[in-house]
Formats: structure tokens, C-alpha cells, sequence
């Protein structure tokens, strides 16, 4: 029996319903201009560059087709993964949950006897909250990612799966370092140049006088036992080949069948993501290789809750997610409220149908309705998943409340009732006197008058027209 | 032509003149309308709020109505999305595979009017005649579910004495979303916002659209700010002439 991400750990879940805390994100004007502006920008860059290529959907088509078939195999190339990395002189951890990834990482640091781990920029150590795992183990996680070490430095959480500081600009930034960072330049200005050295001067220092190292994978390629991560900046780089341990942490989702397979999602991730046509640092290994980078490597292979997405046919298509983002730069609601609003770590469109069904549907039952299903998601994924269609799927699975469960059932009742139906009509003419704003409207009804008019009910309905005329 | 109308619940409750002006256009044309009275709801708020075990019996009516029609139209992007890409999934999940084959069938016949207009009848001149600064607004189920493209554009640049102004950023969701627009009416408003904002930097007077749903939210938002911009179904303005009836 597969089970669901357990409670208490990790940062699946959110300490309020998205509406409460899309509510508090859309009055914040500095936080609106900041998404508006990134969205706009990643964008426009990400549609140019793949309006270059003239087999996009073909790629697409190849993507969704490859993570559909790593679905259907999954137990099977995880195992080969599984002995390829062994046979390659790694070691191959299983976490059936966010504690035990923790604590299998927690206790591998401290067998090194190292009190500092530097950190790759990673989605799964996010959700099982590992950092925290760490801090109370006293090891202190450095964050590399230049964003990730911002919102580390702010004690904040990440608000995008590619940009997690999106929420924050450059004056932020520069206070943040100046408050937080060891041996920060206190002159430091707002320029963009400037803070990125301040973080350069900061972080190659960290990365020198560290020798352990935690981070996510990309990909793991069953075939042939290698691992894969792409990033932007070189500051993975630095934590996979510098420290003597590198430990990593993939989502057992993240398998792909074979080396060729790569060539499909290289092409794929980096223009769906940033908008570059080549991904600038894409690191892989494969075990280890004496003397040279780490001579100890761990990977652990987390399932928290995957294995119950698996098991739902719908639902399953949102492990096909390269977490590339783009769904997250076109959705008119991410762009409003930002990633916080959604509680968990993976916001956005992905995040509204990836979070309920690792958790359960019950303890996520707001992100399912977090969308005005205008597809924009669909649109845009570089592996085809039908977001629309799996939120749709989730929200008959999420509870519903009582007074909207009665309306839905007469209203149901009614419409397959034309005489019903036609008395329904008639009493809807009662609207009128609420008047256009709607007085005495029952939440969540008044939540539609609170800034919209109610249309006018016609004299007759259009069935009275036609039997009229 | 024989063509049934399916007039939509809330064009038939609330906006009965977009299903009107479909039935004047299209006779105007010289076909013929049929509005079979059985029709009631196709049943997308209960599917996409999370009821889709009550969306059955709607499913059933909506194929039962119509299947003898060789033609269905309907005035609504979005209530054809629901029909052609959400009906037969819905009967099959209900373990009907019997209705959901029924439901390809019926789906597969059945058009939003922009499409019938120019993949069946191969029309793209209505005769209309419209003397207003319009804009128009592309809703996502039509955009991104049915895909009809500049097919409504197409028709409204034909038509007399209206003046087309491009909506800024028009594939951006208006905020309306069914349900949507009240479960999360905070974000459903800021959405409107932007829309609102951009309908307004057109200068047009009036905006339109292919679905009395997402026009009657934008509308909403529009007469509550006072701007005197009207909101008008698409088919309302391909019905009018020089000469109204």
C-alpha cells in the first residue's frame, strides 16, 4: 500500500487555504511589479528561443513520450539505476519518506565528522525539509544557488521552482546580504554586478573549506548508472567536483531510461526553463572516479508520496515534470498571487496538481481550485502534461462543503428537470432585487459582487422569445 | 441548412440575446434553426467544480437531445470545449463506454459559432454592419480547448463600419474560471484588473467575445467602474444589420 507524504516534515503544505493566502501576496504592490516583470521577461525570452526550433512539439511529443514510459517501467529501471551507480563505486540509499531521507543524509554528514555541507541548488531536499533536518543535527547547510542564498540569508521560502527569490528585488537583496551575510563589503550598493560578487566572495570561500556536499538530480540515467544536474551559475559545479562526499538526493520520478534519452530533455529543459537555447553548466557523473571529485558518493532515492501518484492514472502524469517552470511563468494566477500563496515548495500550476497528490488530496484540498483552468499550463509544458485535465481530477477527490454540495445537487436536480429547470429561471428574475451589487448575497456569492456587477436578469428568457415569436 | 441551437443555461437565463441574435444570423443566412426544448446545461460548472458524478445525467440529456441533429450550435467557446474534450470522459469514468461513444458522436457535430460559421457554412461576409470601436477578447476555452483561432477576427473584420482594435495582451485569462471566480474572487478580481485595464487602453467602446460567461464578468467589472465600455457577444454583433429587424 503506497502512502502519502507524511505530516510534520518537509514543506508540502501550506499554513492556510490559497484564497487566505493569495489575499495577503495581492495586496503587496512591490511583490505584484516584481512578478509581473519576471514573468513578462522569462516569458517573451523563453518563447523566442523556442519558436527557433522547428521540431518543438515533435521534442515535446518524444519527452512526454519517454517519461510515460519510464512510469510504466519505473520499478525496473529504477534497479538497474539502482546497480550501475553501485557497480560505478556509489552507494544507493531508498527513502520511502521524507524523515528517512533526512535522517539517511543526516547521518551520512555526520559520519564525515564535517559540521558544514555546501548545497546544489535542489527541489527534493526542499520538500523533505532537509535543511532543518541538518540544523538540528548541528550541520549548517550553505545554500550556493545565488537566489537559493538569498532566501536562506532572509530565512524565507523559495516563491519559484527556477527563481525562488522571484519575490524579491535588488534593494531587498542587498539589505538581506548586508544583515546577514559573514564579511559583507558594508558599502555594498543595489547593482546587480555587485551583489553577485559580494555572494562570489562569500561563496568561494565556502566552497574551498567545505568538503561535503548535498544535492538534487536532474536526471539518472538506468543505463548507465549518471547522474545529471544543469544549473546556470558554475556554483554546482563547484559543490560536485570540489568536496570529497557529494550526496544526492533524486525523487525516484527523475529516472530516465537511457543515455540517448538526454539529448530529448537537454534540448527541451533549457528553453521551456530560461529561455537559453543551451543549458550553461550541465554536470554529470557517474560513481566515482579516482582521484578525481568526490571519492565518496551516496545517492538517495526518495519516494514521499510519488508511489501513491503513480498509482492514480490521471494524476500520474504530473511525475512527468522536468521543473522547468514554464507553467509557472505563463499562469495569469501564479503571475498575481506568487509562489507562497501555494504553501508548498512546487507553486504554480505543477505545484496546485503535484502537492494535493503527494500529501493527499485532504491536506492540499484549496490548491486544486488554485486555477481559473485557462491552459495556458498545457500550453506551455515542454512534456505535454495535461495540468487542466489533472486538476479538474483532483477537485472531484477534494472535499467539498456542505452548503456548495446541496447547491451543486439541486442545481443538477433542476437541470435535468426542464419544467424544474424553467421554474429555476424564473426565480433567478428574483436577482433583481439585490440589485447590481448584489446586497444580502450569501458568501461565496457576495465575493462575486464584492467587485463586479451583477448582470441585469432579462425580461424573458430566450425558451419564452422563441415560443413567442 | 437544418441547425439545432443549443442556447447554453445562461445565455438562455441571463443573456438570452446572444442565443437570439445566433438564431437571426443564421436564418438571415437562410438556414434553418431548430431549438430543441429538452436541452438544458452541459454540465461544465458541476465537471470542472468537482461534481462530475452529478454531470452525468446532464451529459445524457445533452447527447440524448441531440443526437438526431445533424448540426449543434452553440453560442459558448467554452460549454463546446466542455462537450467535445469533457462528455465522453465523463461517461466513460461513469462506466457508461455505451453514452461515452454516443457523446463522441454528438461532440464531433456539434460547433461554437465562429466555427460553424466558417468550417461549415464557409462563410466569412454575415452581411453585418456595426458602426463601433471594438475589441476583442480571445477566452481561453476557445483559444486553448477548441482552438478556433482568428477565426472570430476573421469574421469580425468583414463586417461594416466597425472599427477592430487589437486587446493588449487578449490570451491572458480574463479571471472569470467558473467557480473560480468566486472560490478565489481575490485573485479572479486582479486577473479582471489587468484585463479591464487593457480593454480600456483599446478605446473601444465595446468588447467583445465568444461566451456570455467570461463576458458577463468582464462586464461586471467594467459597469462597476462606471467606464462606459459594454460588454457584447460576438454573435450580437455579426446579427446586426444597416437595416435591424
Amino acid at each position: 500500500m503506497s502512502t502519502h507524504a507524511p505530516k510534520g516534515v518537509g514543506h508540502l503544505r501550506g499554513d492556510e487555504p490559497f484564497p487566505a493566502a493569495a489575499k495577503v501576496a495581492l495586496a503587496n504592490p512591490q511583490l505584484r511589479r516584481n512578478l509581473q516583470h519576471a514573468t513578462t521577461t522569462i516569458r517573451g525570452k523563453s518563447g523566442r528561443v523556442i519558436a527557433e526550433l522547428p521540431d518543438w512539439q515533435e521534442l515535446r511529443s518524444a519527452g512526454s513520450a519517454l517519461k510515460a514510459y519510464t512510469m510504466a517501467n519505473l520499478p525496473r529501471l529504477l534497479e538497474q539505476l539502482e546497480e550501475k551507480v553501485t557497480a560505478a563505486g556509489g552507494v544507493v540509499h531508498w527513502a520511502a519518506d521524507a524523515t528517512e531521507a533526512n535522517r539517511i543524509v543526516t547521518d551520512l554528514v555526520r559520519r564525515t565528522g564535517e559540521q558544514r555541507v555546501i548545497k546544489v541548488k535542489s527541489m527534493a531536499t526542499q520538500e523533505i525539509g532537509l535543511n532543518e533536518a541538518l540544523e538540528e543535527a548541528g550541520i549548517t547547510p550553505v545554500e550556493t544557488d545565488l537566489a537559493e542564498l538569498i532566501v536562506q540569508l532572509g530565512h524565507d521560502k523559495p516563491s519559484h521552482i527556477l527563481v525562488p527569490a522571484i519575490h524579491r528585488n535588488r534593494s531587498e537583496i542587498r539589505e538581506i546580504f548586508l544583515r546577514e551575510m559573514p564579511g559583507v563589503d558594508p558599502d555594498l550598493t543595489d547593482n546587480p554586478p555587485d551583489l553577485a560578487g559580494a555572494a562570489r566572495r562569500y561563496l568561494r570561500e565556502t566552497f574551498l573549506s567545505t568538503r561535503v556536499a548535498v544535492s538534487g538530480a536532474n536526471f539518472g540515467v538506468a543505463e548507465t548508472g549518471t547522474l545529471a544536474v544543469v544549473e546556470s551559475e558554475g556554483n554546482g559545479r563547484m559543490c560536485l567536483t570540489l568536496p570529497d562526499t557529494l550526496i544526492t538526493v533524486m525523487g525516484i520520478e527523475k529516472v530516465v531510461p537511457a543515455w540517448a534519452d538526454l539529448e530529448v530533455f537537454l534540448q527541451l529543459l533549457p528553453r521551456a526553463s530560461t529561455g537559453e537555447r543551451m543549458n550553461p553548466y550541465t554536470s554529470m557523473w557517474t560513481g566515482v572516479t579516482p582521484g578525481d571529485g568526490p571519492q565518496n558518493f551516496h545517492l538517495v532515492l526518495l519516494d514521499n508520496g510519488r508511489t501513491a501518484v503513480l498509482a492514480d492514472e490521471v494524476g500520474r502524469q504530473a511525475l512527468h515534470c522536468i521543473r522547468c517552470s514554464a507553467c509557472l511563468n505563463v499562469c495569469p494566477v501564479y503571475e498575481r498571487t506568487g509562489g507562497h500563496a501555494y504553501g508548498s515548495v512546487y507553486p504554480g500550476p505543477i505545484g496546485a496538481v503535484l502537492s494535493p497528490q503527494l500529501t493527499g488530496v485532504e491536506d492540499n484540498s484549496s490548491l486544486p481550485y488554485a486555477s481559473s483552468l485557462c491552459g495556458a499550463c498545457f500550453d506551455a509544458c515542454p512534456v505535454k502534461i495535461d495540468i487542466p485535465s489533472i486538476l479538474v481530477h483532483l477537485r472531484n477527490q477534494a472535499p467539498h462543503p456542505r452548503s456548495e454540495k446541496a447547491a451543486m445537487a439541486a442545481a443538477a436536480y433542476a437541470m435535468d428537470r426542464p419544467r424544474v429547470y424553467e421554474r429555476a429561471q424564473k426565480a433567478a428574475r428574483i436577482a433583481k432585487l439585490l440589485g447590481k451589487r448584489g446586497r444580502g448575497l450569501p458568501p461565496p456569492l457576495n465575493g462575486w459582487a464584492a467587485s463586479r456587477d451583477l448582470p441585469e436578469p432579462p425580461a424573458e428568457t430566450f425558451r419564452d422569445w422563441w415560443r413567442g415569436r | 441548412m437544418r441547425i439545432a441551437l443549443f442556447a447554453t443555461c445562461l445565455a438562455d437565463t441571463m443573456f438570452p440575446a446572444a442565443a437570439k441574435a445566433t438564431v437571426q444570423l443564421l436564418e438571415r443566412l437562410g438556414h434553418e434553426v431548430v431549438f430543441p426544448e429538452a436541452q438544458t446545461c452541459c454540465g461544465q460548472m458541476h465537471i470542472n467544480t468537482g461534481y462530475q458524478k452529478e454531470a452525468v445525467p446532464l451529459v445524457r440529456r445533452y447527447v440524448r437531445t441531440f443526437e438526431s441533429c445533424d448540426v449543434v450550435v452553440a453560442p459558448s467557446g467554452s460549454c463546446v470545449g466542455s462537450i467535445r474534450h469533457q462528455h465522453a470522459t465523463v461517461a466513460r469514468q461513469a462506466g457508461e463506454p455505451g453514452l461515452a461513444a454516443r457523446a463522441e458522436a454528438v461532440a464531433s457535430r456539434t460547433y461554437e459559432l465562429s466555427e460553424l460559421l466558417l468550417d461549415v457554412l464557409k462563410i466569412e461576409d454575415v452581411g453585418a454592419y456595426y458602426p463601433h470601436r471594438v475589441t476583442y477578447h480571445p477566452t481561453c476555452h476557445s483559444l486553448r480547448v477548441l482552438r478556433v483561432g482568428d477565426r472570430p477576427l476573421r469574421l469580425l473584420r468583414q463586417v461594416r463600419g466597425l472599427d477592430l482594435v487589437e486587446l493588449p495582451a487578449a490570451e491572458q485569462c480574463c479571471g472569470f474560471g467558473g467557480t473560480f471566480s468566486v472560490k478565489n474572487a481575490d485573485t479572479s478580481t486582479a486577473m479582471l484588473a489587468d484585463k479591464m485595464r487593457h480593454v480600456l487602453d483599446t478605446g473601444a467602446d465595446v468588447c467583445t467575445a465568444g461566451d456570455v460567461s467570461c463576458l458577463m464578468h468582464i462586464g461586471g467589472g467594467l459597469s462597476r467602474l462606471r467606464t462606459g465600455v459594454r460588454t457584447v457577444h460576438l454573435a450580437e454583433i455579426l446579427a446586426s444589420t444597416e437595416a435591424p429587424a
